[in-house]
């Protein structure tokens, strides 16, 4: 690989009490690469998108991002390092706006203080100005500028997972890693949602990470896939390759084959 | 443009209303003709909008249950009245210092107890409120259990009114703002906020602290209202009426919290002849209102201008 890694994990580990749900895991991702991480349920994909946005810690390991590791870093600081998720099972602020759902990923860039803030300076009204419109860009892009002032809780499913995709979007991501986004939706929104992760990485020059479970669907969007079984990587390398891999198909077989 | 000239005019008219408000009791006060009691209810009223509106802050929008706050009451009453009775010194260095040491105190006590969720929060900052209040029945400087007595009655209507405006606007602004935004996503999934870039631990502080202080506000305005403070009128028992205002006027509504202080103030003080039917009427409604409204008056809404121009405006 010629090009610069985004990032690089080396040996990463995770049980909980007995069950080691991720084991000696070695991963990387290139700048501007699109990769997935499938595997059968439970295998540890989610883990290992908790291990490296910070929710948990490795017993051991490193996650190299950008030349640092962000093993024992604070989510939000990992956050603030240019790596975004959204979650297996929605995690909107569900009394929340879907404007203020996307405004408050903004958070971390505030363009003006907390003593701006109470005493209403001539600088809050301008930043505020700029935080809307921004979230508003992000809105557009993915057709929901119209369900801006609706409680994020009312919206149906589809709509709710895009607006995941939005809110991580909206905290400037270098990396951004979707677990299952498409988890729920019928082959047509799937389809639409696939095509739309391929325009944000052109238009915001992202590398994505993306977690699914049926493997059908990133075979089309992803350039590499990781494949993970009982916390292991089983196989590593293009969608055809992985196709036709014996240990894949073999994991996959307990299973309605995707 | 448009936008900026609604700003200002809707500005202006909240300047305005204020502006009557403050005049008409001033005139009535100075006039002679409101008594003593309803002089007495109305400080009341604003202790206690401000101590809801403080406390909303912190259960309401950050979403932590804290059932301490009138421990941070104390504080401010106790370094106010040690400010203007022992030390001589004005009134505006009283309440300065109170609404600082309840600020830093919230602080303290913050950093250690805001790791903690749930019940386990509310149960260390009921023992915290109480061991502020233990504490003070244990110092002699400010007569144990006897408290401060003598007071210098200097908390007047502009200073009240002044206390509940400043509160008022402080914690609305923070609200509607970018930090405002930061706090209530602690309260809606603090995994979440984390992980979108928030730095859930400083707001989870910030509000305490913030909270706190004002609560140390009310603090220094009753001490100078009602002559005298005890450890014991800062019992759990008072963190609880407080809570109690929050929660009807439901959690993260500003404007709940100062109508249900208004009226519980005015139902308490109406059956002050009675103080077993207050109680039981007391615990009645908030029977009633958690089996039929367990959101609280409010929700989590504000009352507007522009909610009273829709219903005005919907039967026309
Ligand atoms: N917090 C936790 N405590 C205990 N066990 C956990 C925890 N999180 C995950 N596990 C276990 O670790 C294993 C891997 O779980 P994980 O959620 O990473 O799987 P997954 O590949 O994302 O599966 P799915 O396709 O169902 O989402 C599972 O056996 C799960 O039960
Ligand atoms: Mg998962």
């Amino acid at each position: 690989m010629d090009e610069i890694n985004l990032m690089e994990i080396s040996n990463l580990d995770k049980s909980f009490g007995g069950l080691s749900a991720v084991q000696d895991f070695n991963f990387q991702i290139a700048e501007n690469e699109l990769v997935g991480l499938i595997g059968p349920n439970g295998a540890g994909k989610t883990t290992v998108f908790n291990l490296i946005t910070g929710v948990y810690k490795p017993d051991k390991g490193s996650i190299m991002f950008k030349g640092e590791n962000l093993v024992g870093l604070l989510p939000y600081t990992i956050c603030a390092r240019g790596v975004a998720r959204t979650f297996q099972n929605i995690r909107l602020f569900n009394d929340l706006t879907v404007l203020d759902n996307v405004k408050i990923a903004t958070h971390k860039d505030v363009p003006y203080g907390l003593m701006g803030a109470i005493l209403r300076s001539p600088g809050f009204f301008r930043g505020e100005e700029e935080i809307e419109k921004e979230a508003l860009k992000y809105l557009e892009i993915f057709n929901l500028k119209d369900k801006k002032d609706e409680l994020a809780k009312n919206l149906p499913y589809g709509e709710q997972r895009r607006i995941e995709i939005v809110r991580a979007l909206a905290t400037k991501p270098l990396l951004l890693i979707l677990d299952e986004p498409a988890a729920g939706m019928n082959p047509q929104e799937t389809q639409d949602l696939m095509e739309l992760i391929r325009y944000i990485r052109h238009e915001f020059n992202l590398t994505i990470l993306l977690i699914e479970h049926d493997m059908s669907l990133v075979m089309g969007v992803c350039e590499r896939l990781y494949v993970l079984d009982y916390g292991q990587v089983i196989a590593e390398g293009p969608p055809a390759e992985i196709r036709s891999n014996k240990r894949v198909i073999e994991a996959y077989l307990g299973e309605d084959v995707g | 443009m448009q936008k900026v000239k609604n700003k200002w005019r809707k500005f202006a008219s909240e300047i305005l209303i204020l502006a009557a408000i403050f005049t008409l009791v001033q005139y009535l006060v100075t006039a002679g003709l409101l008594n003593q009691y309803f002089q007495i209810n109305l400080a009341s009223m604003c202790i206690n909008v401000i101590l809801a509106v403080s406390l909303s802050l912190i259960n309401g929008f950050t979403g932590q249950l804290s059932l301490g706050h009138a421990g941070f009451m104390a504080v401010g009453a106790y370094v106010a009245a040690i400010m203007t009775n022992m030390l001589d010194l004005p009134f505006i260095i009283g309440i300065l210092a109170a609404c600082l040491a309840a600020g830093l105190a919230g602080f303290i006590i913050g950093v250690p107890t805001l790791r903690l969720k749930g019940d386990y929060l509310a149960i260390a900052t009921l023992a915290l409120g109480e061991i502020i209040r233990v504490t003070l029945q244990n110092i002699d400087y400010v007569n144990g259990p006897a408290g401060i007595m003598g007071i210098s009655k200097l908390s007047t209507w502009p200073w009240l009114f002044g206390g509940v405006v400043l509160t008022v606007v402080v914690i609305v602004n923070l609200v509607n703002s970018s930090y405002g935004r930061a706090i209530i996503s602690v309260r809606e999934d603090e995994v979440a906020a984390e992980l979108m870039g928030i730095n859930t631990t400083k707001y989870k502080v910030l509000a305490f602290a913030i909270g706190a202080m004002f609560a140390g506000l009310a603090g220094a305005l009753y001490a100078h209202y009602f002559y005298i403070i005890k450890p014991e009128t800062f019992n759990f028992l008072k963190s609880f009426d407080i809570l109690v205002m929050v929660v009807l006027g439901g959690l993260g509504s500003t404007t709940g919290a100062i109508i249900a202080a208004v009226s519980i103030t005015a139902l308490t003080a109406a059956l002050q002849p009675f103080p077993a039917i207050r109680m039981i009427l007391y615990a009645l409604i908030l029977i009633i209102v958690m089996i039929y409204r367990p959101q609280g008056l409010m929700g989590n809404k504000e009352l507007s201008m522009k909610t009273f121009g829709r219903i005005w405006g919907g039967r026309n």
